[in-house]
């Protein structure tokens, strides 16, 4: 081997010297991806990507492919693993459309994508070549004629020895030649070699020296090839947010860092995809604010021993997805029924039941506003990007606290992979949660000493002398009293339901993107807003009088709903959950069933609110909406 | 203020409690209902220990037990069926100054809330755990539970319980981690209350089934056991439950028991001709999860601003 390797220094002046002399073409956005099977490191590749442009100021966001099982059995379509980054001068939004350039390991797993309608005609492949000689002759056809249906569909496919450069480094490629890649791709978009050689030393930190560098090695190795093989090379210009000091971070570590931010000390919860990596995140930097991670029995446990922390004054965070909601619906009744703070943030994956467990849908809205017995009213909002995930997470904390109710914060799968830089936050002390009050309780105030115009009364915390009183989920009137009489009942849950609208009447009517009237107006909730507001966009540079409204606040509704919706010929809204076509068969006025926020806005505002929606796993495409908007201003005859 | 204790020594707190300040609301349980002696006997602890109400937190799940909360003084948390052990353990996650006592019953502990049981006792928090084992369900009205004796009539099985009762003893003793395991009676209110003290006094769950009578749902049972003493095993040792003088001569069964020894413990736990009484297992040495759960609690606002700092740091661009 020894006699093959490519000596360091040689890679290294080589690179400075290329990337001196090479005139790179600008381009104001590409979306890239990384397809290899499962085990290859093309997700590793394509965060590392994503990290080191969002370090260079441009806007990134990631969407990572998951394939179907843990271990897929290699070269088939459904086992392709990888990443799209979508990366450019202005801030990215949402994953986009067609990939502009892609990187595949095999043409099986590239197969998979074509399919999914991710490449168009003219998209760039980057090829393992390894395959066409391959020892088994089933392979080499295999290949040969994946490469005749892509150039049949119109893909401009280079055939590169990605796999022999690589081991001229390396006797098994298979672990280093993701790092041989991210070279390629460095070279191919002039991204800053140092900070990716840094970031190559931070992956592999836990390994020995001999490790790091042969990834750097690998490199460097894929950067000259890029170089001198590779008829490509961009440049992508920083964007106006380069100046202000910024993170990057998916949205599960947002979620994690929210949580450290309000001043929380307890994470309770139990492994359930694809909500866990936040508590992975906790687990790794908690202990940084003093938290603590409890990896319970099941949900149920999870949510219970977040309870027993709030109730005893440390208003705690519970993590799950939409099967552990199921599970712990009887404990948000019981927080919202005792009125016990809590903070539960549900990572949405594709239902129903176990569902598509990898994969986006914003399919639990109405599970967290009515799947519990009886009236249990809670706050319930939903993150529209990376950011929000951070900032929804410290104010869940102080929003459960001053009302004294468990909130509900939604994001989704999309969320929570994705990666995406944001302002950094300026956190101060006063983002904590207050210490644990231990004064004396006013022995003469009732448990519930409920405001009549508010619904809002103070707690009494375990510690607080002459405070003692019994918690109950059983109907109780003030003085937390079990109590089944004809008033009791009715007036707790008059007093809990006046603290959603003393809430309502704190927030603001939405923002509309785009004019205040027109023809269409959609309306979106959670991570599908820069998709929505891309496709918009396009509409009305096509002179189509379409605007959008994103809510954030789902329980309660934000204000101003009706008289926005007035100003429209029609209202719809675009979601990632289950509804009925309007024109499919058997489907009428009378029983079609409505995607989920549209059949609330429809009860809330008595507006003939239409829809949009579909579950097939995947994130909304800026193409696809714009279609979807174009049709339905058609329908209603809107001007243009 | 001082006062006198029940073993003749003084304390001199600033502030003295007496039963009537351990109790609550007056209780609902039936006449004769084995609860009655429990509630006593936990009053008599805490005034013995002189805990301070404020700092007492009852958590109970669902049925008769579970309504314990509201006849003691300090905080109660009277949640959901089977769920007493994760609040518990939760309020003393972050709370380690506050004294917790858990009441739940067999349906609550050894049926719906099983899950919660064997993980609870594998957390070790420091936490007294009270299981009122009548054997039947009675809040809902004798539905069989997973301690009905087989064959027994209930509403569920009107032909008689179908299966073996499950043996909460050496389901428990099985658990890695233990560190209290006692059985007691509800009738024998001396032992019950040495009982109740030892497995408040222990650190770490202890772990107490007290058989309890339910007069009007399982009156044969515990009618038999009450007549003849001779089915119950007096377990003794110089770490086991005090015995007050006189008591043992309600037993003519006793055995010499060292509960450090698990295995013999197993033994005693499996074997079905007597319900042995008294302590079963005690380790002082098992780790408890709360210490592990409450890091980082003397942090200033200052050092975790520090850390949100150096977190965000990680991410930064």
């Amino acid at each position: 081997m020894n006699d093959q390797l490519i000596s360091v220094q040689e890679v290294s002046s080589a690179a400075e010297d290329l990337q001196a002399r090479d005139t790179a073409e600008p381009i104001p956005e590409h979306i890239v991806e990384i397809v290899s099977d499962s085990g290859e490191g093309a997700q590793k590749c394509g965060q590392t990507f994503g990290i080191v442009s969002a370090r260079m100021g441009n806007g990134v966001w990631t969407v990572e492919i998951i394939p179907a099982e843990i271990q897929p059995p290699a070269r088939t379509p459904d086992g392709a693993s990888g990443i799209r980054i979508r990366v450019g001068e202005a801030l990215m939004t949402n994953m986009g459309n067609e990939a502009n350039l892609v990187v595949a390991f095999n043409e099986q797993v590239l197969r998979s994508r074509l399919a999914s309608s991710a490449y168009k005609a003219g998209t760039v492949v980057l090829l393992d070549n390894m395959w066409a000689s391959d020892p088994s002759e089933d392979i080499r056809t295999q290949y040969s004629e994946a490469l005749e249906e892509f150039a049949e569909f119109g893909l401009e496919v280079y055939e590169l020895p990605i796999q022999t450069e690589c081991l001229k480094v390396v006797p098994d490629p298979r672990k280093g030649k993701n790092m041989f890649v991210l070279g390629m791709l460095s070279h191919i978009y002039s991204r800053d070699t140092e900070q990716a050689l840094n970031e190559i030393a931070n992956i592999f930190s836990r390994k020995s020296e001999k490790v790091i560098s042969t990834n750097q090695d690998l490199f460097r190795a894929g950067y000259v090839f890029a170089q001198k093989n590779v008829p490509y090379h961009y440049e992508i210009s920083p964007s106006e947010l380069a100046d202000k000091s910024m993170v990057v971070m998916s949205g599960n570590q947002a979620v994690g860092l929210g949580v450290m931010a309000s001043g929380m000390e307890m994470v309770s919860m139990y492994p359930i995809t694809p909500a866990t990596s936040a508590s992975h995140y906790l687990a790794d930097d908690f202990h940084l604010t003093g938290g603590f991670v409890h990896q319970a029995e099941d949900e149920i446990a999870a949510i219970g021993f977040a309870i027993g922390a709030s109730y005893a004054g440390k208003t705690a965070c519970t993590i799950t997805s939409g099967p552990g909601i199921a599970l712990k619906t009887e404990m948000i009744s019981l927080a919202s029924m005792a009125e016990i703070p809590l903070v539960i943030v549900n990572v949405q994956r594709g239902g129903p039941s176990t569902g598509l467990p990898t994969k986006v849908e914003q399919g639990d809205l109405l599970t967290t506003m009515f799947g519990a017995p009886g009236d249990s009213p809670k706050v319930i909002i939903a993150a529209a990007t990376i950011s929000e995930c951070f900032h929804f997470v410290t104010l869940a904390r102080r929003l459960a606290e001053s009302f004294r109710i468990p909130v509900i914060v939604l994001t989704d799968a999309n969320l929570a992979t994705g990666v995406q830089p944001f302002e950094r936050p300026e956190v101060t002390t006063d983002w904590f949660a207050a210490p644990v009050d231990q004064s004396d309780w006013d022995e003469n105030v009732p448990a519930y000493d409920w405001d009549e115009e508010t619904g809002l009364s103070a707690r009494a915390i375990p510690g607080m002398r002459n405070g003692g009183y019994v918690l109950t989920g059983l109907a109780h009137n003030r003085h937390g009293k079990i109590a089944y009489d004809t008033t009791s009942n009715q007036e707790g849950s008059d007093m809990r339901s006046l603290k959603m609208a003393t809430l309502a009447g704190t927030l603001n009517r939405p923002e509309i993107h785009g004019d205040a009237d027109g023809d269409l107006l959609i309306v979106g909730w959670g991570s599908t807003l820069g998709t929505l507001e891309e496709a918009v966009d396009v509409a009305r540079e096509n002179g189509h009088k379409v605007s959008s409204i994103h809510l954030r606040f789902l329980s309660p509704m934000e204000p101003g709903l009706k008289d926005i919706f007035s100003r429209f010929k029609k209202v719809m809204t675009i979601e990632i959950n289950y509804s009925d076509a309007a024109n499919a068969p058997r489907i009428s006025e009378e029983n079609r069933r409505y995607a989920q926020l549209a059949l609330l806005l429809r009860a809330h505002t008595l507006v003939d609110v239409d829809c949009w929606s579909v579950v097939s796993g995947h994130p909304l495409q800026p193409g696809n909406i714009s279609r979807v908007i174009m049709d339905r201003v058609g329908e209603i005859g809107g001007d243009k | 203020m001082f006062g006198l204790k029940s073993d003749w020594s003084l304390s001199a707190n600033d502030r003295y409690f007496t039963l009537d300040d351990y109790a609550r609301s007056l209780p609902r349980w039936c006449t004769g209902c084995g609860d009655l002696g429990i509630l006593a006997a936990i009053h008599r602890v805490c005034r013995e220990n002189q805990i301070l109400p404020e700092n007492m937190v009852s958590v109970s799940g669902i049925g008769c037990s579970s309504r314990l909360p509201h006849y003691m003084n300090g905080y109660g948390f009277h949640g959901l069926h089977g769920r007493a052990l994760p609040v518990a353990c939760g309020v003393k996650s972050r709370r380690p100054d506050l004294d917790i006592w858990v009441a739940t019953g067999d349906g609550d502990c050894f049926s719906i809330g099983a899950a919660h049981w064997v993980h609870a006792l594998r957390y070790n928090m420091d936490i007294t755990v009270l299981v009122f084992d009548n054997g039947i369900y009675g809040l809902t009205k004798k539905q069989t539970s997973p301690t009905t004796p087989e064959e027994y009539l209930t509403n569920t099985h009107p032909t008689g319980a179908l299966l073996p009762p499950l043996n909460p003893l050496t389901i428990s003793l099985g658990v890695s981690n233990i560190s209290f395991v006692a059985q007691m009676v509800d009738w024998n209110p001396p032992l019950l209350y040495e009982t109740i003290k030892a497995a408040h006094d222990h650190k770490g769950t202890s772990f107490v089934r007290i058989i309890q009578r339910c007069p009007v749902y399982m009156e044969a049972l515990n009618l038999e056991m009450m007549d003849d003493p001779a089915n119950l095993l007096l377990l003794r040792h110089e770490d086991g439950i005090p015995v007050p003088e006189g008591v043992d001569r309600l037993f003519e069964n006793q055995l010499e028991h060292d509960p450090s020894n698990l295995p013999a413990a197993l033994g005693i736990a499996a074997d079905k001709s007597k319900m042995p009484v008294g302590l079963l297992y005690r380790n002082d040495e098992a780790l408890c999860y709360d210490e592990l759960s409450s890091v980082g609690l003397d942090m200033t606002y200052e050092e975790k601003l520090a850390g949100v700092n150096a977190a965000l740091d990680k991410f930064s661009v």
